[in-house]
């Protein structure tokens, strides 16, 4: 186990270097955006990746209520960490792409929106688990994490709704992409979800041990006399 | 007041290595114990020795750590609710009704007939007519009604945390001796208190707790 | 009568005959609200047209901050001399509890909204150009859609320190599309120029959505100690 971290760790990092040098030069420069649009290759699969880690997040909140399982709980903490991490990439190039582009910092469409409320609740989600003082913070947060979930089409379509009555520009716009673009899209998302399970791999590890080391502090406190009687 | 009374051989209670942790505090450190039914257990200790934890999860208010509690036979504390009542330091009751309200709510919740609620009440030696809020009481009259509450659905396990603290004399014997009554028909009683003068020569055993453990269990209070 | 209406509509008399009685939270609840419709009236003062299209908006975001003052005293009571305990204690299930708690606050919040709906109008010069009638439902529907998942996170947020900062933080992101949906279905009638019906089915969605939802997952965070 401890063998195959740095391993991955250069992996990811060297897949991570072609994966940029692929958006920076092999991938053609497009038509009217210009370079300014290559950070398009940053910001999807930022989306993609959050979404993927938000989906883990639900899927493992539901194992815990189910089996309560201390795993399943390390995970849904972790999935939404990183998740959250990817998202605010994603919400950073959103507005540094479209200033350049088409003159607005922000405009309320689709994915965009989605993504902004998206990252809200799942901020709400880690403070509630900061904040919670009770012995079940698992147990409450995958209830919130099933709540957040059960939202998330509904935000979806309210906001599609809104779209189509009030239409606005598409940051990233929509129509199809030449299959050069395609190409080193997948490659970048490939290198980023490299790289998110190595994040993810090492916050486990991490809480892991923190869990242990809490633990045995517990136990070291139950076998001692209490000095103060 | 009839009750239906477990047979002799089966204890009321079966606690197996209870552990109970908040955090890195270890409230419960460890307990076994069996608690034979249609007894009075007097439980003292000093402060922190875990004794309205251990309450508290005979209640099935908080959950163990690790280990295991069997009541009346059966470790599915949910299917028992009916058999406990729980009595605490906070009077557990609504400030701004009156007695017999607060009964009345509470006996909706069990299923119970607005009747019983004027004869309990009685019992503890109050007036179920009285129409002041319970924000108005004596502290004595507070707990009594306190008690009443407890007694509502004639629980075969009494869980009492400290029932007589700034109780009068007065209330506090009366209480004493309805829970005696109680526990020679049959009831078993788990009472927290500091005030074991009280209880000398009515309780059948004393257990004493220190710092998450029962250290000792007898049938007087040592001098 | 089954017992869970039984416990339900017990609770629910309760609750309302302690509001009754005590009289001191509706009081102080109903002069916040006034008061946060005249700083909005100070705060966006537009001509009657451009009033109208953004009234939607105030309205609601005023009915929500209202709301959330109410919805932070839900549990208040129960947390006063443990009284939940004796609940949890009872052989009593954990549904008629919520909907209790629930349909309590839904008539609370009417109460707000009917005293601040009419000044708004007032201080707005408003006039719906729409079926006005429609108001009704979108009202209803919104406020349940706010209270249902309101008092749900009341009850999350007694597990947590900084209890009344952590209800409007958990219910403001979860209750975007139902925001938004109220907001756009009032302006909708308020400009008669759409209609209103495909955010009136999603509030209805949404309502039944976490209706549900609630009601599954109360028990739960009710005996998370």
């Amino acid at each position: 186990m401890k063998k195959a971290f740095p391993i991955l760790a250069i992996l990811s990092a060297t897949f991570l270097a072609y994966a940029f040098y692929e958006a920076m030069f092999v991938a053609p420069r497009e038509q009217t955006m210009g370079n300014v649009q290559r950070i398009f290759y940053y910001h999807v699969p930022s989306a993609w990746t959050a979404f993927l880690l938000f989906a883990i997040n639900f899927g493992a909140s539901v194992v815990y209520l189910i089996r309560r399982n201390d795993k399943a709980d390390i995970l849904a903490l972790v999935s939404a960490e990183v998740g959250v991490v990817f998202c605010t990439v994603v919400l950073v190039t959103g507005p540094i792409w479209a200033r350049p582009v088409w003159g607005i910092w922000w405009t309320w469409d689709l994915r965009l929106t989605l993504t902004l409320v998206l990252w809200l609740i799942y901020v709400s989600y880690l403070l509630l688990r900061k904040f919670s003082v009770s012995g079940q913070t698992p147990t409450i947060a995958a209830v919130l994490s099933i709540l957040g979930a059960l939202d998330v089409p509904l935000v979806y379509f309210s906001i599609w709704f809104f779209r189509t009555q009030h239409p606005s520009p598409v940051i990233g716009g929509g129509g199809s992409i030449d299959p050069r673009m395609l190409h080193v899209l997948l490659i970048n998302w490939a290198a980023f979800l490299v790289f998110a399970s190595l994040l993810c791999w090492a916050r486990y590890r991490l809480e892991v041990l923190h869990r242990i080391n809490e633990e045995n502090l517990s136990l070291a406190a139950m076998l001692e006399e209490p000095r103060f009687r | 007041m009839s009750q239906t009374q477990s047979p002799a051989s089966l204890p009321a209670v079966v606690v197996a290595d209870l552990v109970k942790q908040f955090g890195r505090f270890a409230a419960l450190r460890g307990i076994n114990a069996e608690f034979a039914a249609g007894r009075l257990y007097t439980i003292i200790g000093g402060n922190g020795a875990g004794k309205t934890t251990l309450l508290r999860i005979l209640a099935g208010l908080a959950r163990p750590t690790r280990g295991t509690i069997s009541i009346l036979g059966t470790k599915n504390l949910n299917s028992i609710r009916r058999q406990i009542g729980y009595m605490a330091h906070p009077s557990l009751l609504y400030d701004e009704l009156s007695g017999m309200e607060n009964l009345r709510y509470f006996a909706k919740l069990y299923g119970i007939e607005d009747s019983r609620c004027a004869e309990i009440i009685c019992k503890v030696n109050l007036d179920p007519a009285l129409a002041r809020p319970i924000a108005q009481y004596s502290q004595g009259m507070r707990q009594r009604m306190s008690l009443a509450r407890t007694l509502l659905n004639d629980p075969q396990i009494l869980l009492l945390d400290e029932p007589f603290s700034n109780v009068d004399a007065q209330s506090a014997n009366l209480m004493v001796n309805l829970l005696s009554t109680l526990r020679n028909h049959g009831t078993t009683l788990f009472l927290v208190t500091h005030q074991v003068a009280l209880l000398d020569g009515i309780a059948d055993e004393f257990v004493a707790m220190e710092a998450g453990r029962i250290i000792s269990r007898t049938r007087e209070i040592n001098p | 009568m089954s017992s869970f209406t039984a416990i339900t509509l017990t609770t629910l008399a309760k609750d309302l005959r302690l509001e009754w009685r005590s009289k001191d939270a509706i009081n102080s609840m109903l002069f916040f609200a006034l008061l946060v419709v005249v700083i909005f009236s100070f705060s966006f003062d537009p001509t009657a047209e451009e009033s109208r299209r953004i009234a939607g908006g105030l309205v609601w975001v005023a009915f929500l901050f209202a709301a959330v003052v109410a919805l932070n005293q839900t549990w208040a009571r129960e947390m006063r001399n443990a009284v939940l305990d004796a609940y949890r204690v009872s052989p009593a299930p954990a549904n008629p509890l919520f909907l209790a708690k629930a349909l309590g606050n839904f008539i609370f919040v009417s109460i707000l909204q009917a005293l601040m709906a009419p000044l708004f109008t007032v201080f707005y010069n408003l006039r719906p150009l729409g079926p006005a009638w429609q108001l009704l439902p979108v009202a209803m529907l919104g406020t349940w859609a706010l209270v249902v998942n309101g008092t749900f996170f009341a009850a999350m947020s007694l597990h947590t320190r900084s209890r009344e900062v952590m209800l409007p933080l958990l219910l403001f992101p979860i209750a975007i599309p139902a925001l938004l949906a109220m907001v756009q279905a009032t302006n909708a009638i308020l400009l008669g120029q759409d209609s209103a019906k495909f955010w009136i089915v999603l509030l209805v969605t949404y309502d039944l959505v976490f209706t549900i939802a609630c009601l599954l997952l109360f028990e739960t965070v009710l005996h998370a100690e």
